[in-house]
């Protein structure tokens, strides 16, 4: 079998809001393969739980969809319903926050677990899901008690694991992991995000990682690519847009959290002034002018689009590059 | 060492139920004037309790909470002095603002409730609000909270607090909620807030990074104990605990090479 | 612009109604509906005279009607004051303070709750001369109960609300917390829960003086629904007695549900 492949070409995701049309995402287009994790960065509202939701057509009605999602070559945003629904879940999966109202608090998690295996495999008796439900629990790392608990007698931790084994479950071709560790303490963060990579590698899933957590997208992935109001600003290998970032809002970001133990961090926490634009009011011209140190006039008044800037490394900035 | 602004002592709580549990067991803790001291640990290691204590929002089982190493008295007139004192930040900034008032309103409330001169009102919200980098105050005082960022919010409950000029705020994992920019704003203000009112802060905090960023002394909660407690500096750069051991290894690791800023 | 106005259809009925209980007795002097000095033949069907008939002793239904919501909207009005007044007091006081008192308070309720509503109205209706207390005790007593535990149920997710702790921790008394934060955040339930309530009043009330234990000088619906009970003008096949005060009652109190829907409609204003 082909190995699997996700492709966003050009999407643009339109919410229909009470006071107009909110544009999500502005023309995002991405790659995803298997063996080679990409993690998507940004702040809150910048567009990437819409793009997690998007590949699914997870989105409310009324919301507009451009550009192609390729899923191993067929395009979800018209793809029919019934294929839609065989794809959803057994083709690619969502690894949802792991909050309480993510599961059903009055199901027990095992038989959760198992509904997606009694959708998607006809013919499969209740008792074939649960156990394999009950397998999937054992190997994401939950002790053998958990199956039968329900949602609020697990921790934060264990039910983020519960909905990784969820999304497991049916074999997907795609993983996407939407803040996997946001609703998780530091020492199973880690833990969370070694289980995702360690399947996605063994079972040769692609994987897509979200996380406003930039540091822990560079613990994990291969590439990234950090989004800014809707649009896709920077995209490269880890190692390199880790180290030399080209845009300066991903320098800021890399700089607002700092290494434990540097020096040149103690007693200097570095923000960004200013706050993330409404979506429905975006000034004109490149979206990050109102808060960027190196903005000149032309910021001001032209947008820029994401450019090839270096080896496999691509920026959407008039004014790429390190410091002056 | 002169007297700690706020300190806790042999601190015990207990909650009670089928399997009654120890939140807190004796937990001694200073927080000096003008200090920003890091709170660390786990969920479930305590944190909150701690905080709700020191606050006078619990009594506990054993132990005592002192203030200016005087007991904290929890008759109704000593504790609101006690409250003009200790303010608090909470956790969730959406939750922590009442969707029908104004900003205006929430942060003239602490205000109204101890009784300030109504005629300097405005201008100490004015003031406020201005602190928490919420200019121009115009713009801000008659919204309400759901047309503010989660960082705004922030910025408002914070300000609310500092109406009342508190000599130590306890901020209770007031960056959890906030994208990583807005982290590090909100941790240049606190440092601010120290330099120039002399203010004692109580963070409480997971993430580490945030108490190397702003914190001069850091302590280790674990399981309602205090596992260590020391300088930032010394705590995790050698830590002794294996629960600080736990949480460092947990920090995610430094990266190649400093990144250039702009 | 229909579908805008439609749910203003409820309050507007009500409206209707509480302008006709107070002009009815303007434009209908008292003497008119004495049953001794009635003008008209007894029990004619509708006709240019008499728009909706006669009842037994010749009196119009139509002014019947018209002054018998009077008394209905009065005891539904005072019974319901009583009731939700009492509920809403009790669910603050054991919803916020909480406690062993709430728990106490709680019980009480669940009490309450259960106490059937008809039988008791008449175990009063025999211990006090019939008229208008027992009506309104009995409606009062069964009503504030199913009141005091809706509200509750509101002052208690106020109460979990963390904005709640962070004013507290501003210093804040249970008075300023009251005022200001749990009773606005309530206000909209308890309003809700009223309409609801004057609804029921307003039905039991003409349920028992339909079964004779009303006021019997007072002229309400249940009367002239008893009158033609009682006189046989139901065996005479006089439809034009039962009809009239049977629709004024289910049209009005489709008219508060209705407007219970709407205020339990508006948003609370809040995003999450």
């Amino acid at each position: 079998m082909t190995a699997a492949d996700l492709r966003l070409q050009d999407l643009s995701v339109t919410y229909r809001g009470a006071r107009g049309p909110v544009p999500a995402v502005r023309s995002v287009t991405l790659a995803i393969a298997a063996g080679a994790p990409v993690g998507l960065a940004g702040e809150s509202g910048s567009g990437k739980s819409t793009i997690a939701h998007a590949v699914l057509r997870l989105l409310p009605p009324g919301t507009e969809l451009t550009g192609q999602i390729l899923l191993d070559g067929e395009d979800v945003v018209t793809m029919g319903w019934g294929r839609l629904r065989a794809v959803r879940w057994a083709g690619a999966a969502i690894v949802f926050q792991g909050a309480l109202h993510a599961l059903n608090p009055i199901r027990r998690v095992v038989d959760q677990v198992a509904e997606p295996v009694l959708i998607h495999s006809a013919g499969t008796t209740h008792r074939q899901a649960r156990d394999r439900a009950a397998e999937m629990l054992s190997r994401v790392g939950l002790p053998a008690g958990t199956s039968a608990r329900y949602p609020h007698q697990l921790s934060g931790g264990q039910r983020q694991l519960a909905l990784i084994a969820m999304a497991m479950v049916c074999s997907p071709r795609f993983v996407i992991a939407d803040e996997p560790t946001s609703a998780v303490d530091t020492v199973t963060r880690a833990r969370v995000v070694r289980l995702l990579t360690a399947t996605a590698a063994e079972q040769d899933i692609g994987l897509l990682l979200i996380s406003h957590d930039l540091t822990l997208l560079t613990t994990a992935c291969t590439r990234l690519a950090v989004m800014y109001a809707g649009r896709v600003i920077e995209h490269g290998p880890t190692a390199d847009l880790a180290s030399a970032p080209r845009h300066p809002y991903t320098a800021a970001l890399l700089a607002a959290a700092p290494a434990v133990g540097d020096p040149a961090a103690r007693y200097r926490p570095r923000g960004l002034p200013g706050d993330p634009p409404d979506p429905t009011a975006l000034p004109p011209g490149c979206a990050f002018q109102p808060r960027c140190p190196r903005a000149t006039a032309a910021c001001a008044t032209t947008d820029v689009e994401l450019r090839a800037d270096g080896p496999a490394r691509r920026t959407a900035c008039l004014h790429p590059g390190p410091a002056t | 060492m002169t007297t700690p602004v706020l300190s806790a002592h042999d601190l015990t709580v207990r909650f009670g139920g089928q399997q009654p549990v120890d939140a807190l067991r004796d937990v001694t803790l200073e927080l000096g004037a003008g200090e920003i001291l890091a709170l660390v640990g786990g969920s479930g290691s305590g944190k909150t309790t701690l905080a709700r204590c020191l606050l006078g929002l619990l009594r506990p089982d054993a132990g005592e909470v002192r203030v200016d190493g005087r007991p904290l008295g929890y008759g109704a007139a000593r504790l609101r002095g006690h409250r003009r004192q200790v303010q608090l930040v909470p956790q969730d900034p959406a939750g922590s603002l009442n969707p029908r008032h104004p900003v205006a309103w929430a942060v003239a409330e602490g205000l109204n409730i101890h009784r300030f001169p109504r005629a300097g009102l405005p201008d100490r919200v004015a003031a406020a609000l201005a602190e928490v980098g919420l200019s121009p105050p115009g713009r801000f005082l008659p919204a309400r909270p759901r047309e503010l960022s989660i960082g705004q919010q922030q910025r408002v409950a914070l300000a609310a607090a500092l109406a009342l000029a508190p000599r130590v705020l306890v901020a209770d994992e007031p960056l959890s909620a906030l994208d990583p920019p807005a982290r590090a704003d909100t941790l240049a203000l606190l440092l601010r807030l120290r330099a120039i009112r002399a203010l004692s802060v109580l963070l409480i905090t997971h993430d580490l990074a945030a108490a190397w960023q702003a914190a001069d002394r850091l302590a280790v909660l674990h399981h309602g104990t205090l596992a260590e407690s020391g300088p930032v500096e010394s705590v995790l750069r050698s830590p002794r605990h294996p629960a600080t051991r736990a949480l460092l290894a947990a920090a995610t690791r430094p990266l190649p090479r400093r990144p250039q800023l702009p | 612009m229909i579908r805008r106005g439609l749910p203003l259809l409820g309050p507007a009925c009500v409206a209707g109604y509480l302008l006709t209980a107070v002009l009815a007795p303007l434009l209908i002097p008292a003497g008119r509906l004495d049953p001794v000095r009635a003008t008209g033949p007894p029990l004619t069907p509708p006709s240019y005279r008499f728009p909706l008939g006669t009842d037994s002793a010749g009196r119009s239904v139509l002014e019947l009607t018209l002054c018998g919501s009077r008394w209905s909207l009065l005891i539904g009005v005072t019974a319901t004051v009583l009731a939700v007044g009492l509920g809403a007091a009790i669910a603050l006081a054991s919803g916020h303070f909480g406690g062993p008192g709430g728990a106490v308070l709680d019980r009480v309720v669940e009490w309450f709750v259960i106490l059937p509503q008809l039988p008791f109205a008449v175990a009063l209706g025999g211990v006090l001369a019939p008229g208008a207390l027992p009506v309104l005790l009995a409606i009062a007593v069964t009503s504030w109960a199913g009141v005091a535990r809706v509200v509750r149920a509101a002052v208690l997710a106020v109460e979990a609300e963390p904005y709640l702790e962070r004013v507290r921790a501003l210093g804040a008394g249970h008075v300023h917390q009251l005022r200001h934060h749990v009773l606005p955040a309530v206000r909209p339930v308890v309003l809700a829960t009223a309409s609801l309530t004057l609804a029921n009043a307003v039905l039991t009330e003409t349920t028992l003086s339909f079964l004779g234990l009303g006021d019997p000088t007072r002229v309400s619906w249940g009367s002239v629904l008893h009158d033609a009970a009682v006189t046989g003008a139901v065996t005479a096949g006089a439809w034009w007695c039962l009809l009239p005060p049977g629709l004024a009652l289910i049209v009005l109190v489709l008219g508060f549900e209705a407007s219970a829907r709407l205020i339990g409609s508006i948003p609370d204003g809040r995003v999450r």
